[in-house]
């Protein structure tokens, strides 16, 4: 990007409101709020689930009921009151299967458009197959056939349910199980839709993977699924978007995502998170409280999350991977951009128990104005964790002097041969850089911007190439008027 | 009220307590009954478990004193310190032992049972006030306990060349005892000393240790506060250090902890006005099933004031070892540099360390750092100094010891340092070949 082009857009994004806050008014088949053993068997009846599901579900709503909310954090939320979420939305029209994309409704297919994501043609181009989940269910999935070819299963959860219930039934809750949080739980047994995907053996996935997340309803929760296996010596990048429309209330996403990758599978987990985050006054804004998992189960398996996480009043979420096979990697790589009076306790969890393991954690942390910003991460090295390796850096920039930024890193190590590196820095950006560009006649603005992506560039580096722009756009908008 | 103290509680009946002090120790012990032991599902406590405390039912009341030679004493004793002795055996204090006439002028140590009867008002001042039983169960104990340990005053603008030590040795025959030491260190402005603290037990002694120090500081006061725990290796040791520091005041915390099977270390420091500054090193060595748990926490109340943090552990056997070091910055407090490192060499595959540096920070004009390294000896300097003739087991102790040594050489006091440097060589193997090496 030129200096030149890069300047307009600094100024433009500073006046930028959040974009995606529009609503789109579609007729929905939407259950009463409420919570109950009812309300599940309703949601697996709608979605035609088979029977063990239904128990699945069951017992995971059993357990949630003896358990309390997590309080361990540095977040300050508003009670929920889980009676008031409506469990279940879908756009209306969906009701009969759909044959191919041209009969989704044309008013979704332009939400879909406003928010960039075109479904049809442009998508041809861009070489990206994508699976759009609208509220509880998914809307359309691009490139099936392409995909099919390949012998790569993409899919919404609820057709995977259907069609390939082995695969579900063998992985489902094997990475994050049904009782492993309070809000995995909830999600366990009240999940309405999301991505599975399942790469065969030897086979490299031939496009980018990508499912676009949007709230849109009202009162309603999201709690979707995503499922994606990589089977021995496969390779598979997905990218996950979401959005909300801006409402004063708090809305609930608590989403689980599991992976799962055998022996010399390599997955690259990348996601762009702009849900609503509430306006200035920290009023609304949706709560994203998610569990991300990601098993390397055999020998020299990788799994690496990028993520960019711009939006949501709270986010709660330690997208984590267990190293368990030998020379198996963990990556996680990301940028969080706290503004307002949003909130975010994030960060991750590399557990090391197969051999010569390996894991790199880098976090960017930005928070401005009244934001607070948590950094919580554990590397564990388990006992015959021989060779293990780790190397954290994590970094926060603070803008303002209402804002706060925390580091909790835990390490635990039982094996002499590991090596574990952790630093972490938090400072405001210099005034020594900030003279620099000044002198060099750089705006302040732009010069503050340019810091910041150049703080984050370890992290963007990571992501495809038109999500890395997507993502510094994010940024900026994010930090609109924290600047200067 | 919590269940397995009930023996602290009888024991706190057949203390002495009609003094003008004793309502604070029965709402201290008020405290202590309601919280009792800490478990491991509080977050203070995750990685250390003080149930084999609760268990073994020491007893608080002292009724056999046990008699020491003083040529046993002496070799306790800092050879080649000139310093003012304070010695406490089990827990009480013994003068005869002890060496601290004449005092200079503008100094005042006494034992804590003494300072009760006589400087009520200035007690009263001072005296739990610093250190708040709400903040751990342990120092509420101890404060419901508070009867001996040292009281140090310097007046405002006097300097104290002469170091203090304060030397805790147990040694216990019949039931095993928990002692409750209570120290208080006054500053006064402009002033400046040097305060040891020692714990030594002997032998296999089986006994707890539950210390508590507070300190301030006045503008301008500076103190260097040493503590040296070589507990035996059936005892427990719980310690508090709790410094409030005021303006342009300077502590310098060394804390070394080598015995003890069960050992927690809190030290605290709370930077209370404009350019308070506080450094904190700390060296932990663990061996067999040694469990060594050193917490650090720094409020930055205050703009521009600074802390430094350096721990150093290393780890042999099946012993593991806590580090959590906090730093806080709060609102408003701007313009604060905080740094920390938290370093480990882990030598036996059956050791274990859990390590949390902690940045809490509410302001943004900071300048914060924190780091933790866990890993063994670096192959590159073994080869080295293999390559030179050097069997492998010298050459591990001699890198060994350069890892510790880089925190005991910042010890200013010359006595302390060397005594420290032959007590680490003294842990590691080829010990004899090594002393030739580091020959000063």
């Amino acid at each position: 990007m030129t200096m030149t082009n890069h300047t307009d857009n600094v100024a433009d994004l500073v006046r930028k409101e959040y974009e995606h806050g529009f609503f789109t008014d579609i007729e929905t088949d939407t259950v009463a709020p409420g919570l109950s053993e009812a309300t599940i068997a309703l949601i697996s009846k709608k979605k035609e689930e088979p029977t063990w599901l239904l128990e699945w579900r069951l017992k995971a709503y059993r357990h949630w009921l003896t358990m309390a909310d997590p309080n361990w954090t540095q977040l300050n939320i508003d009670p929920i009151d889980y009676q008031a979420i409506s469990y279940y939305s879908a756009p209306k029209s969906k009701d009969d299967k759909l044959k191919s994309i041209d009969e989704v409704d044309p008013k979704l297919l332009e939400t879909y458009e406003k928010l960039g994501i075109p479904l049809q043609e442009q998508m041809i181009l861009a070489g990206v197959a994508v699976d759009a989940v609208f509220d509880s269910v998914s809307v359309a999935t691009t490139f099936k056939e392409k995909l099919a070819d390949a012998g790569v299963i993409f899919c919404s959860f609820s057709e995977a349910v259907k069609e390939h219930p082995a695969l579900v039934k063998k992985y489902l809750g094997s990475v994050v199980p049904a009782a492993d949080n309070f809000f995995a739980a909830l999600n366990s047994a009240v999940f309405t839709d999301g991505s599975f995907v399942y790469i065969p053996k030897g086979v490299r996935c031939p496009m980018e993977l990508s499912t676009y997340f949007r709230i849109n309803a009202s009162n309603t929760g999201q709690f979707e699924r995503t499922l994606i296996i990589a089977d021995e010596a496969s390779h598979v990048s997905y990218l996950e978007g979401c959005t909300a429309p801006m409402r004063d209330e708090n809305q609930l996403h608590a989403a689980v995502v599991e992976l799962v990758a055998l022996t010399d599978a390599q997955i690259k987990y990348a996601t762009v998170q702009n849900w609503y985050p509430g306006d200035e006054n920290g009023v609304g804004g949706i709560y994203n409280f998610v569990t991300k998992r990601g098993d390397c189960r055999g020998d020299n398996a990788k799994i690496s999350w990028t993520q960019v996480e711009t939006g949501s009043a709270i986010t709660w979420k330690y997208p984590s991977c267990i190293l368990k096979g030998d020379n198996t990697v963990g990556e996680f790589y990301s940028v969080a951009v706290t503004n307002n009076y949003q909130q975010a306790d994030t960060g991750t969890k590399m557990i090391h128990i197969g051999k010569n393991t390996r894991s790199t954690i880098i976090s960017k942390g930005i928070s401005a104005r009244h934001a607070q910003q948590s950094y919580r991460g554990l590397v564990k090295i388990s006992k015959n964790a021989d060779n293990a390796r780790n190397h954290t850096q994590c970094d926060s920039l603070l803008m303002g002097d209402q804002c706060g930024a925390h580091t909790f890193p835990y390490i635990e190590a039982k094996n002499s041969t590991a090596t574990v590196e952790h630093e972490a820095t938090t400072a405001k950006i210099s005034e020594e850089q900030l003279f620099y560009c000044r002198q060099r006649g750089i705006k302040e603005e732009d010069a503050i911007n340019m810091i910041v992506n150049g703080f984050c560039r370890e992290v963007f580096k990571e992501l495809p190439m038109e999500f890395a722009v997507e993502a510094q756009k994010l940024l900026g908008v994010t930090l609109e008027g924290a600047v200067g | 009220m919590s269940t397995g103290i009930e023996h602290y509680l009888s024991d706190f009946e057949q203390l002495e307590n009609d003094d003008w002090f004793s309502e604070n120790r029965q709402s201290a012990l008020d405290v202590f009954k309601e919280s009792g032991f800490p478990n491991a599902r509080l977050e203070d406590w995750k990685y250390t478990d003080v149930r084999p405390i609760k268990k073994k039912k020491f007893s608080s009341v002292n009724k056999t004193p046990v008699s020491m030679r003083a040529d046993e004493i002496d070799a306790l004793r800092f050879q080649g310190l000139d310093c003012i002795d304070l010695v406490f055996i089990n827990g009480v204090f013994a003068k005869e032992y002890s060496n601290i006439e004449p005092l200079e002028e503008g100094l005042i140590i006494e034992n804590m049972q003494d300072a009760l009867a006589k400087d009520k008002d200035f007690l009263a001042n001072h005296l739990a006030k610093y250190a708040d039983d709400n903040s751990s169960p342990f120092t509420a104990l101890n404060t419901a306990f508070i009867q001996n340990g040292a009281f140090i005053n310097v007046s405002p603008d006097v300097v104290i060349e002469k170091p203090v030590n304060i030397l805790y040795l147990s040694k216990t025959n019949g039931s095993p005892l928990a002692t409750h030491p209570r120290n208080l260190i006054v500053v006064g402005e402009n002033a400046e000393m040097t305060v040891i603290e020692s714990y030594i037990g002997h032998g296999q002694a089986n006994y707890f240790t539950n210390a508590v120090t507070e300190a301030t500081l006045s503008a301008n006061a500076h103190l260097k506060h040493y503590k040296i725990q070589q507990e035996s290796l059936n005892a427990y040791h719980i310690g508090n250090l709790i410094a409030l520091q005021s303006r342009d005041s300077n502590l310098e915390s060394h804390s070394i902890s080598l015995g003890g099977a069960l050992v927690r270390n809190d030290i605290h420091g709370k930077l209370a006005a404009e350019g308070a500054q506080i450094v904190m090193n700390g060296l932990y060595m663990t061996d067999n099933k040694q469990h060594v748990d050193n917490h650090t926490r720094v409020d930055h109340l205050k703009p521009h004031t600074s802390s430094t943090e350096n721990y150093r552990g290393i780890l042999n056997g099946k012993s593991r070892a806590v580090f959590n070091g906090k730093v806080v910055v709060h609102k408003n407090a701007q313009k604060i540099e905080a740094h920390q490192n938290n370093a480990n060499l882990l030598l036996s595959n059956d050791a274990e360390i859990d390590t949390k540096p902690e940045l809490e920070i509410y302001a943004d004009d900071v300048k914060c750092s924190h780091g933790a390294t866990v890993g063994q000896l670096d192959q590159k300097m073994l080869f080295y100094l293999r390559s030179r003739a050097i069997d492998e087991q010298t050459a591990r102790s001699l890198l060994t010891y350069a890892f510790a040594d880089e925190l005991i050489s910042s010890i200013g006091l010359g006595p302390i340092r060397h005594q420290l440097e032959q007590l680490i060589i003294g842990q590691l193997p080829e010990a004899t070949l090594i002393r030739e090496f580091t020959h000063e």
